[in-house]
């Protein structure tokens, strides 16, 4: 019987996201005296070093998510340029209200930064999961969200995020592609053109797309800034697609389908949205096995667009 | 310290008593005066005409509900013209039945959801630090029953171990928590290293030697009691 008894690291991965990001923002917090960091003790041992230079800008709040969201919220209202952090549920679920008063009703902004995605450890089960999280910042007014696919879009991500005058949720994975793809800002990377579909992908399902519809005569298209999402891009490649759209996202099923039907309130289209299902699976394992479960391996993504397209 | 237009505490009153705030909430209204009052005529170092320079000492009212006193305090300060006050929580009148700080020159918070001021305080007070500006001084006026909320003691047990030295929180109790504070309101705040005193409200001396009252290594609480 093996545990991975760390929820934060991979052994197989030289360099996870969360790595690339720590480093990346330790050396901007060293450039940028408006830079903030704000921990509750996860990731705090990647910061430790910075903490000690920068005691009132690297701060370590303990296991607070109230506290962690709303000094982060303080901070931007002295003036500063907050990245709050901690596993995905935490961070946004547990304190949603402080997400939502803390920053935009303030008249400021904030960067929040999480890892745990939807199953990274599949060990944890439902308490460590955070399949909602695109869901509810949808709620908000001004949010962005980025979701990399792999380690190296980490800094150029964080380096929009902190340059941004909105808001923005940088939701990092252990899931990654095999290769970082660079997307221009703000659109759609086509990696494969077709006829039948356009089949958009967020972040770490790349991959799994891209076997799935290895042989289906299908445009693929790739985006780590799904917020705000590029409909007039996805209207252009659709158009050429019969507006046959199928939405893969590695979050909640469905989490992007209102603004596909908002993009199309004047003309007919047809949807298939493949996410993370709703129900609570009560089981452990590994994220790879539960992208199964979800249908989210190159096989279950395959045989639904195949029944979509039949 | 600011020279204002209605300078006494008497006008300032009744300019508190001419809004017309929310009915569900009528005797709390004003308890708050005394203190906002204190603090801006004698402590605060904000210039009404400079709101938004950044070296200002920070006032954040975390107890949004019945913002009378407060409205009237700034008003008084000359922050924005009295006859405002005759319209609060109308349609098109910026003084609403909780300060919106997007909407009003010297409100530095949003508030009317409880538990959000002292954490917001508390990256305010280490971001004023961060920025060169150690003397700035963070004040937060939370009330007695809106310490219910667990954030307030998130941000208690943390700022005292951090030694936010430029944080000082008001807890006006008017006596209102359900349950009470068994134990006393200051010792929540001394058993986590802050200091602390406790006051007649309606003291504006005590008042004032606690806002002012040296605490070079720790954050301090003045317990406002209010009894009418």
């Amino acid at each position: 019987m093996v545990f991975i008894a760390d929820p934060l690291t991979d052994d197989r991965q030289t360099l996870t996201m969360r790595d690339a990001w720590a480093a990346h923002l330790t050396d901007l917090v060293d450039a940028d005296p408006r830079l903030a960091v704000v921990l509750a003790d996860i990731s705090s041992e990647m910061f430790a070093e910075a903490m000690k230079a920068h005691p009132d800008r690297v701060i370590n709040v303990g296991i607070r998510e109230q506290l962690l969201i709303g000094t982060a919220g303080g901070l931007a209202l002295a003036g500063m340029r907050p990245v709050a952090h901690s596993y995905a549920p935490f961070l946004v679920e547990r304190a949603f209200e402080q997400v939502k008063l803390d920053f935009e009703h303030q008249g400021t902004s904030g960067v929040l930064v999480s890892v745990g995605a939807s199953y990274d450890w599949a060990e944890g089960s439902f308490t460590h999961f955070s399949p909602r999280d695109v869901a509810l910042f949808d709620t908000l007014p001004g949010w962005r969200v980025f979701v990399p696919g792999h380690a190296a879009e980490v800094p150029p991500l964080l380096d929009r995020a902190v340059r941004a005058d909105d808001s923005v949720y940088l939701r990092l994975s252990l899931r990654h592609n095999e290769n970082p793809h660079a997307v221009p800002e703000d659109s759609l990377l086509v990696l494969r053109e077709g006829a039948r579909a356009t089949v958009v992908v967020v972040g770490p399902l790349l991959d799994n797309v891209l076997e799935a519809t290895a042989d289906l005569d299908v445009t693929v298209a790739y985006t780590n800034t799904p917020r705000p999402l590029d409909t007039a891009g996805l209207r252009e490649l659709a158009a050429d697609t019969g507006d046959t759209i199928v939405m893969v996202e590695p979050y909640l099923e469905g989490t992007s389908a209102w603004l596909v039907a908002e993009a199309y309130e004047d003309r007919p289209h047809r949807l298939l949205s493949i996410g993370v299902g709703r129900e609570e699976l009560r089981r452990y394992g590994t994220a790879a096995e539960h992208e199964r479960l979800h249908g989210l391996d190159a096989e279950g993504l395959r045989a639904r667009v195949r029944r979509f397209l039949a | 310290m600011i020279a204002g237009v209605n300078d006494t505490i008497e006008q300032v009153r009744a300019l508190a008593h001419r809004t017309v705030t929310d009915v569900r909430y009528p005797i709390v209204k004003t308890y708050t005066l005394d203190p906002i009052w204190v603090l801006y005529d004698r402590v605060l170092r904000i210039d009404p005409q400079r709101p938004d320079d950044p070296a200002r000492d920070r006032f954040l009212l975390s107890k949004g509900h019945g913002p009378s006193a407060f409205y009237a305090v700034l008003a008084a300060k000359g922050f924005f013209p009295v006859e405002w006050l005759d319209h609060v929580a109308a349609l098109e009148s910026p003084l609403g039945s909780h300060p919106d700080a997007t909407l009003v020159p010297g409100v530095e918070m949003s508030a009317g959801s409880l538990g959000h001021g002292l954490p917001l305080g508390v990256g305010t007070a280490h971001g004023l630090r961060a920025t060169g500006f150690p003397d700035s001084r963070v004040f937060v006026l939370v009330g007695d029953a809106e310490l219910d909320e667990g954030s307030n003691h998130e941000a208690i047990a943390y700022a005292g171990a951090a030694g936010l030295a430029n944080l000082d929180v008001i807890v006006a109790d008017n006596g209102s928590a359900s349950h009470g504070w068994n134990g006393g309101i200051a010792s929540r705040f001394e058993v986590n290293g802050w200091s602390a005193a406790t006051v007649d409200a309606s003291d504006h001396e005590a008042l004032y030697r606690s806002f002012t009252t040296d605490h070079p290594d720790r954050p301090h609480v003045t317990v406002a009691v209010h009894r009418p």
